[in-house]
């Protein structure tokens, strides 16, 4: 039985409290029951689903939610990681260590792949986010995915806050939010066409906060970088980057040595880290609940670019 | 931890829903530092002043550009009582889908009306979608009331006008506040210039409405997600039915029946990735063992046998038709019930709800775009149904475009079958 698998056998049983995880439970416990609920619809609705999995810690949830909402048996589909090449080591070593331990199959879509034959073109600013869509947009294609797992979360963005739970894309994996069907009920929707594809975000109605408490509760595995750690790390645009061989630092930049830890991780390149002690899992939880900036502000370049930076991301077929 | 409560606003154009909304996420502290940095940037890059609290809420570049709401936004706010998760909807009539989408899981919704106006057209429209969809908690905020120096008699005189419109639709125990979205007063603090209201803050009831259901008093329904068969070296023979209880208290041992199939049997377990449970409650979503191999997949709907579901082939419905393309008599559409999808052909219009009025007209030729009417639909398989009035989570569903399967419409179950 591996790691994962053992820890959720192990959870935090409750049998002679059932409420606990229901709707007269608390708001976790509604929240996990309602993504359950999500997941199963589309595992029995659709032909080929692919969880995205990057090793960051929504990711981790969903996958751990995934696995919960089909114990006993095993994921029936595959993870995707669409990798930046700008990775953060403990990360990708996350990534591995799990898809091994449970037995999954892992695709990985290299942005470099796509950069080497001239499908794509680094950008000046040297940041890989936003070259994710067209690798992302190839594998679907590819593999015929017909319904993609994301974690995203609608606390995060302005347009992620009018995203359905199920939500159609165009041939193209565009996303038109004028368009957007009414989402009912909890009846999803998810009939498509050949070519078009639907995304699915169970964790629509989680907040950074719930997130973390849910790590806590359900005791699930994350990278270590997300705990207060050592690091050499240079100023730029007021976050904490990463010393390393992508961007920086430069000219002027200085490296310094701080007790930091990740919010998100991402393009290291532009994903900043937080002055943090916190070691464990309270302690971070405790340091989440009372941050006054939220987590794409504290660490996010690339959010900051405009007032609709994600909106017009999504349309070209983003996450 | 606390619990969950569902809202959805709705008011008309102008009405400062989005204030209020941004107001609430603000006194609650849900906005942080870097969001209002933004919106003081997006108010000042606009060439306003005061901190404009819409552009919160107003997150795509055609709202922005409008300066008006468009779709349907989530908002996440909570209190050490209570987490919100609050589906913000647009005003405009065309746009009365969304509303539809955010009521149809709202436990409360609040009606804005804008106190120099008072009740308009609109505002009958949103009771009347909210009444419809049976929203069990309706609340009037009567916003701007500092435009009309807090007085008194017009929040009487719009309060009254309201509860008279919601008592013909049928809605309970409407709670009404007097309040300045855009100052704050009685949306999360009590307001010093309203001294003759001594109701609650639009927060203080959000925080102390009842939620959940009283599920020992409901009918137990759980449709059948999908069966779970591992065929694992661990797990050669199980065989679980997958699933979250609609409705009501599943308990192990209970006798229950698969429908529309009619197999029957005896719940051996239930079972949830901590471990087995005894019973389980609406909401849970669980996994439950049976003692005999029955047809029980996607689908099906377990009942205890002696408080089963209607098993129809023929539907009488309320229908919100939300699509542009009209609905006619004879038109071929898919439904989707619970965890069942079936063909059906639409027989007959049986009527059309008239918002100003709220009566049902003669049957129409058709049912246009936002338009509420009633509908007998005949199923090419059986479906187990509860009316919508009984059951608001086993008695909705959606009507289905074949062709580009788009969702055109909200289903409601009819109290009794077609004739």
């Amino acid at each position: 039985m591996t790691a994962i698998l053992t820890r959720i056998q192990r959870g935090n049983p409750h049998p002679d409290n059932p409420a606990e995880c229901g709707t007269s439970g608390d708001h976790l416990a509604a929240l996990e029951s309602e993504a359950v609920h999500i997941i199963r619809e589309v595992v029995a609705e659709f032909d080929r689903p692919v969880l995205l999995f990057s090793g960051g810690k929504d990711s981790a949830v969903l996958l751990h939610l995934a696995l919960r909402a089909l114990y006993p048996a095993p994921l029936p589909f595959p993870l995707l990681h669409v990798d930046t090449g700008h990775n953060f080591p403990e990360v990708i070593a996350f990534r591995d260590r799990v898809v091994a331990d449970l037995g999954l199959r892992l695709h990985v879509a290299a942005v470099q792949d796509w950069i080497d034959d001239g499908r794509l073109t680094e950008r000046p600013d040297g940041t890989r986010n936003p070259l994710q869509t067209v690798p992302l947009l190839d594998t679907i294609n590819e593999h015929r995915f017909d319904a993609v797992f994301g974690g995203a979360r609608r606390d995060e963005d302005r347009a992620r806050a009018k995203e359905r739970i199920v939500s159609l894309r165009d041939a193209f994996g565009g996303w038109d939010p004028r368009r957007q069907r009414p989402e009912l009920w909890s009846l999803y929707n998810g009939r498509h066409t050949a070519g078009e594809h639907v995304r699915v975000f169970p964790l629509s109605n989680w907040t950074e906060l719930d997130i973390w408490h849910y790590i806590a509760r359900r005791d699930v595995p994350i990278p270590d970088i997300y705990y207060a750690h050592p690091r050499e790390v240079f100023a730029r645009d007021g976050m904490w980057l990463t010393a390393g061989e992508w961007g920086g630092p430069r000219n002027g930049e200085r490296i310094v040595t701080k007790s930091v830890r990740y919010r998100t991780v991402g393009d290291a390149s532009c994903t900043g880290a937080v002055e943090s002690t916190a070691v464990t899992i309270d302690e971070v939880v405790t340091e989440v609940a009372t941050s006054r900036i939220t987590e794409r502000g504290a660490t996010r370049a690339d959010d900051r670019l405009s007032e609709a930076a994600m909106e017009d991301r999504k349309r070209d077929g983003y996450f | 931890m606390a619990g969950l409560l569902r809202l959805t606003t709705a008011g008309s154009v102008d009405d400062g829903k989005s204030t209020l909304v941004g107001r609430l996420l603000q006194d609650t502290q849900s906005i942080l530092v870097d969001q209002l940095a933004a919106v003081d940037r997006a108010t000042r890059a606009r060439g306003g002043v005061e901190l404009d609290l819409a552009l919160l809420t107003d997150g795509l570049r055609a709202e922005r550009e409008q300066g008006i709401t468009i779709d349907v936004a989530y908002r996440y706010f909570a209190t050490p009582t209570r987490k919100f998760v609050l589906a913000d909807c647009p005003g405009h009539v065309q746009y009365t889908r969304n509303t539809v989408t955010g009521a149809s899981t709202a436990e409360l919704a609040v009606v804005l009306v804008d106190a120099r106006n008072g009740l308009v057209e609109q505002t009958r429209r949103h009771l009347a979608v909210m009444a419809f969809l049976r929203v069990p908690h309706v609340m009037l905020a009567v916003n701007k009331m500092d435009l009309m120096d807090f007085d008194e008699p017009t929040f009487r005189r719009i309060e009254s006008e309201f509860a008279a419109v919601a008592r013909s639709l049928g809605v309970p125990d409407v709670v009404s506040v007097p309040v300045s979205a855009l100052h704050g007063d009685n949306v999360a603090t009590r307001s010093v210039r309203t001294s003759w209201y001594r109701g609650p803050t639009l927060l203080d009831h959000l925080e102390a409405v009842p939620t959940g259901r009283e599920a020992v008093a409901e009918p137990m329904r759980f449709p059948v997600q999908l069966v779970l068969r591992p065929r694992t070296a661990e797990h050669p023979d199980y065989r679980g039915l997958a699933g979250q209880i609609a409705s009501g208290v599943l308990v192990v041992g209970d006798d229950v029946i698969a429908l529309p199939s009619g197999g029957r049997s005896t719940v051996t377990g239930i079972d949830t990735p901590d471990g087995p449970v005894l019973r389980a409650t609406a909401g849970q979503s669980v996994t439950v063992l049976l003692a005999d191999e029955i047809d029980a997949g996607r689908g099906e709907v377990l009942a205890r046998l002696e408080q089963q579901p209607r098993v129809v082939t023929e539907l009488a419905a309320d229908l919100c038709w939300l699509a542009d393309r009209p609905l006619r008599p004879g038109a071929r559409v898919l439904i989707k019930h619970g965890t069942r999808t079936v063909r059906a052909i639409v027989t007959a219009l049986t009527g059309r709800l008239d918002l100003h009025t709220l009566h049902h007209t003669e049957p129409p030729a058709s049912l246009e775009l936002n338009e509420i009417g009633g509908a007998l639909i005949r199923l090419a398989e059986p479906l187990a149904v509860d009316s919508y009035a009984t059951d608001r989570h086993t008695g909705g569903f959606l009507v289905i475009d074949i062709a580009d399967g788009n969702t055109l419409a909200a289903g409601l179950v009819g109290s009794r079958d077609a004739a």
